[in-house]
């Protein structure tokens, strides 16, 4: 970042690719739409982009890179609920309009492990709605804690709260997830 | 116990309460099982599949940074018109020039010296300029007036 702030617009080429693809799969799991994460990253990166010259390396770079995505993240699922409610119920959205990567088994999918498949992807869509039922916070920290590998403070910082309260938002999250998920859990967890 | 149970999956948990965790989960089959099903829990997050971002995405953001105004100083707005430039560095010069001009030079020893010497003469013409006596004194008398002297000549 400090070779961005200096002017190096090759040093932004391998920022923007070193951090473009665990940035959109955040804001994805975050938003539930790949197009309008794709935006969000765009946003995220044009941000990072305008503020180089005054950029303080004070913090990691990957903490305030996701400051920055968490904030657009939080504003646009808020944004996004009061659309939703003035939605008509007359034209509600199916499962599959909300979910980017989901898409129906056409005929030349129908190969002989179709129902190991079909299993598969029942267990990734109950995983992906659990987490989408979290509140968004607590989605916030699951996402940066399992998926970012992010440590307590640089989440915390993000999240702009203690790192006690924010232990107690993952436990409430992790308990949310364990409840969701239980069958899945049961299976797993007499192995 | 509830608070360091995640700690503990992590593996953050200081060498003290690790043991003390340990030493809770042998006798707590709740606390176990807890720690177990959030094992299991993170486990099956693994299975949620990456997606990777569409193949317009570079060049959507590579367009858009393009299109950011560039960020431009002072010294980049001169460079960036050499006749205001040009203009700015003549005034400059000018200013200087006629600060130059009417400044007090300082005086040199040779001078010093040429006013010591003419000090007696200059406090002369001070005192006499400034005293009062001389100015109550009649005005000279005008040309004009010796003309009228010559009648009484005559007589």
């Amino acid at each position: 970042m400090l070779d961005v702030q200096a002017g190096d617009e090759q040093s932004f080429a391998l920022l923007l690719h070193r951090y473009r693809t665990p940035l959109v799969n955040f804001l994805y799991r975050m938003v539930r739409n790949r197009e309008q994460a794709e935006d969000l990253a765009q946003e995220v990166f044009l941000r990072v982009y305008r503020a180089r010259e005054d950029y303080v390396p004070s913090a990691k770079f990957t903490t305030w890179l996701f400051r920055i995505a968490t904030n657009l993240a939080l504003n646009s699922v808020r944004d996004n609920r009061y659309q939703r409610m003035e939605i008509s119920l007359d034209a509600p959205l199916t499962a599959d309009a909300e979910d980017g990567e989901e898409k129906k088994l056409d005929v030349a999918e129908m190969h002989p492990n179709i129902e190991q498949h079909l299993i598969e992807e029942t267990r990734r869509k109950m995983i992906r709605r659990a987490i989408e039922k979290l509140p968004e916070k607590q989605r916030a920290a699951v996402l940066l804690h399992k998926y970012q590998e992010l440590d307590y403070g640089e989440i915390s910082k993000i999240l702009e709260c203690s790192e006690s309260a924010l232990k107690s938002l993952l436990f409430r999250a992790y308990e949310t997830l364990r409840v969701e998920l239980a069958p899945l859990v049961a299976q797993r967890a007499v192995r | 116990m509830e608070s360091k149970i995640l700690g503990y999956m992590d593996g953050r948990l200081k060498e003290g309460e690790r043991l003390e965790m340990e030493k809770h989960l042998s006798t707590c089959a709740v606390c176990q099982l807890r720690v177990n099903e959030f094992r299991a829990v993170h486990v099956l997050l693994d299975e949620l599949p990456m997606i990777e971002p569409s193949a317009a995405f570079d060049v959507r953001m590579q367009a858009r940074v393009a299109a950011e105004p560039a960020k431009q100083n002072w010294w980049a707005w001169f460079a960036s018109s050499p006749r205001v430039a040009f203009a700015a560095s003549m005034l400059v010069a000018a200013m200087v020039w006629v600060g130059s001009q009417t400044a007090d030079t300082p005086l040199n020893a040779g001078d010093i010296d040429k006013i010591n010497q003419n000090m007696s003469v200059l406090e002369n013409y001070d005192v006499i300029s400034d005293f009062a006596p001389l100015s109550d004194l009649p005005q000279p008398v005008q040309a004009d007036d010796t003309s009228d002297t010559k009648p009484n000549q005559q007589m």
